[in-house]
């Protein structure tokens, strides 16, 4: 009967499905990139106009924390750290703004891997982070940004950094399904990361700071990631920050992931 | 397999406080097209989100193709497809990345994606624009790349969700058109509007829906008919011209239709519109009554309401479907 065979056309399962889900969204998110060039240079302008910043004006007025360690080598590890932090907004202005036009609604409507949209959009910011910090690295070495351990350490420490941008795309993919649209995410966003990317290490070090703020400061994500950053590349003790630097990424994945895994399926 | 290609019993939501649907039950007959009928927040996009799966209920039951909304999810989208109002395509890809995009989401095996990308482009005339951004697309342009991408899988189930809103005459012709095709080749489609001439036009069977209710499941024939079908207008010179006039009226148009004053105006609801015309006019032509103005209407869905439930079409706007932004639209027709 042709019914039957309908149903089993219809039923049929394409191998790795999942896989090819994601790997769609990603490809169409990284499309934009492409066709929407606002987006790759808003998110490069700001980390550069913080570089000159603290290179060239704040600078001279931070007192050296090490002997024989200048300033430029201090704050580069914390402004790729600081890059993609801001970047994970985006995150959260994609997915509702796809939540808002209805491009959900037709995810939703598929028969695709409810994890697909999520882990597609993330996996492309991973990607979109990439490109950013290469070019934060190379402003870096414009400025005279050196690298005082070896290439490997170094290299180790950018991947330590695009782990913890990948692992706060989680948690603004959860804030983005929260809010439901692009402007709300955009305004709720700044003053929950300012006081991590400020209150941090990342462009002074927590020792200058005062002693009720130390204690926020030295464990929060921000600057535990900064501070392995900056171990892998100035020297120093890395296990330490590294391992820190991989619990609290964990942590973040673990806890927000499945949240917003939940909300998306309930997005309408 | 049944015969009936839908059903939903006692299907309930609620949004909060709102009741957007308080016991919908529907049996959608395979191989038609059925019309949801009614105004902004009634309730009719909430029933095409449950049964697209997009949306669960909070209460009662429905099945396509025998498959539960709900237990059965993952298999009722392999076979329906979903688009109009909010389901969308991306302004950033082309047409054909789109498609693309969706097709490899439906699960197609990959070397039949872009044969059928195309073929669809082909068919709802977008070939031309296949490589263009969807941002340089017309609005009815886009509503046909919406529906080719919901056709990606060729579903069985189509639910098309006012699909003609806001487009103009010529597009919504168009769509109507494609719209009869499917249908031709075997789809079930399930159509939302606002329009009683657009249900008409395309649907075997109308559920008018009000407040999340189904007030009245018929065919369009039988509702246009409780409805005493056409309205012609007689606007005279002034009440006193209107008031001689009725009683010629009345003799022209005999038991074939119902006529009542209003002011200035003569109002005639009749079946037989247009043969009934000719012979009033003529009537009054011997008597020297002078229409001033003249013009005939199908019935609204104004009407249809002010028939059912003795109130107007009034838009609710629970949260969910306050996004569709519309006040009330209503398509007027006509002249003479």
């Amino acid at each position: 009967m042709t019914a039957v065979t309908a149903d089993l056309e219809y039923d049929r399962r394409i191998p790795f499905g999942k896989i090819r889900d994601t790997w769609a969204v990603t490809q169409r998110d990284l499309i934009h990139f492409i066709r929407i060039p606002q987006l790759l240079i808003f998110s490069t302008i700001q980390p550069v106009i913080f570089v000159l910043l603290w290179r060239y004006v704040f600078g001279g007025a931070v007192r050296p924390t090490e002997a024989g360690v200048p300033y430029v080598d201090f704050l580069m590890p914390g402004i790729f750290v600081q890059t993609v932090v801001f970047g994970a907004i985006a995150t959260a202005v994609g997915l509702a703004a796809d939540l808002k036009s209805g491009m959900l609604e037709r995810f939703l409507s598929l028969p695709m891997a409810r994890s697909a949209v999520l882990v597609g959009r993330t996996l492309a910011d991973l990607v979109r982070n990439v490109f950013v910090v290469i070019l934060m690295v190379i402003v870096g070495f414009l400025v005279g940004f050196r690298i005082h351990t070896n290439v490997a350490a170094f290299l180790l420490g950018l991947v330590l950094v695009l782990l913890f941008g990948y692992a706060l795309s989680w948690v603004f993919a959860t804030v983005g399904l929260l809010v439901k649209d692009p402007e709300t995410a955009q305004a709720a966003a700044f003053p929950v990361l300012a006081p991590l990317v400020f209150a941090s290490s990342v462009f002074i070090a927590v020792e200058f700071m005062p002693g009720w703020l130390q204690a926020f400061a030295r464990n929060q994500p921000v600057s535990v990631t900064a501070e392995g950053v900056r171990a892998l590349s100035i020297g120093g003790a890395t296990t330490r920050p590294v391992l820190q630097t991989i619990f609290w990424c964990s942590a973040l994945v673990a806890i927000f992931a499945p949240i917003a895994v939940r909300l998306y399926r309930r997005a309408l | 397999m049944s015969d009936l290609a839908v059903v939903t019993e006692g299907l309930v939501k609620r949004f909060g406080d709102v009741e957007a649907l308080s016991g919908i039950d529907l049996e959608i007959p395979a191989g038609s097209i059925f019309g949801l009928l009614g105004p902004n927040g009634a309730g009719k996009t909430t029933a095409v989100r449950i049964l697209a799966t997009v949306l669960p209920p909070d209460g009662g039951r429905a099945e396509v193709l025998g498959r539960d909304v709900v237990r059965e999810a993952d298999a009722v989208r392999r076979r329906v497809g979903l688009a109009g109002q909010f389901a969308a395509v991306d302004p950033n890809l082309t047409g054909r990345e789109n498609l693309r995009m969706v097709g490899l989401l439906a699960q197609l095996p990959r070397e039949r994606i872009l044969p059928r990308a195309d073929e669809l482009l082909e068919r709802f005339d977008l070939t031309e624009a296949a490589n263009r951004p969807l941002r340089t697309y017309s609005g009815g342009m886009r509503r046909r790349l919406d529906v080719a991408a919901s056709l990606m899988r060729k579903p069985p189930v189509l639910f098309l969700d006012e699909p003609t809103t806001g487009l103009d005459l010529f597009s919504r012709n168009e769509l109507w058109e494609m719209i009869r095709e499917l249908v031709a080749e075997g789809t079930t489609v399930l159509l939302t509007t606002q329009y009683l001439e657009e249900a008409d036009r395309l649907a075997s069977r109308i559920a008018v829906v009000d407040r999340g209710r189904v007030i009245a499941n018929d065919s369009p024939a039988h509702l246009k008919s409780q409805l005493g079908g056409t309205v012609i207008e007689l606007g005279f010179a002034d009440e006193a011209v209107a008031t001689r006039a009725l009683p010629e009226v009345s003799a022209a148009t005999g038991d074939e239709g119902h006529v009542e004053l209003e002011e200035r105006k003569v109002l005639i609801t009749t079946p037989d519109g247009a043969r009934l015309l000719m012979g009033v006019l003529r009537r009054l032509d011997t008597d020297g009554l002078e229409p001033a103005n003249l013009t005939v209407r199908e019935p609204s869905l104004d009407d249809v309401f002010l028939s059912l439930t003795g109130h107007h079409a009034e838009d609710a706007q629970p949260p969910e479907e306050a996004a569709a932004g519309g006040g009330r639209r209503r398509r007027g027709r006509g002249a003479a």
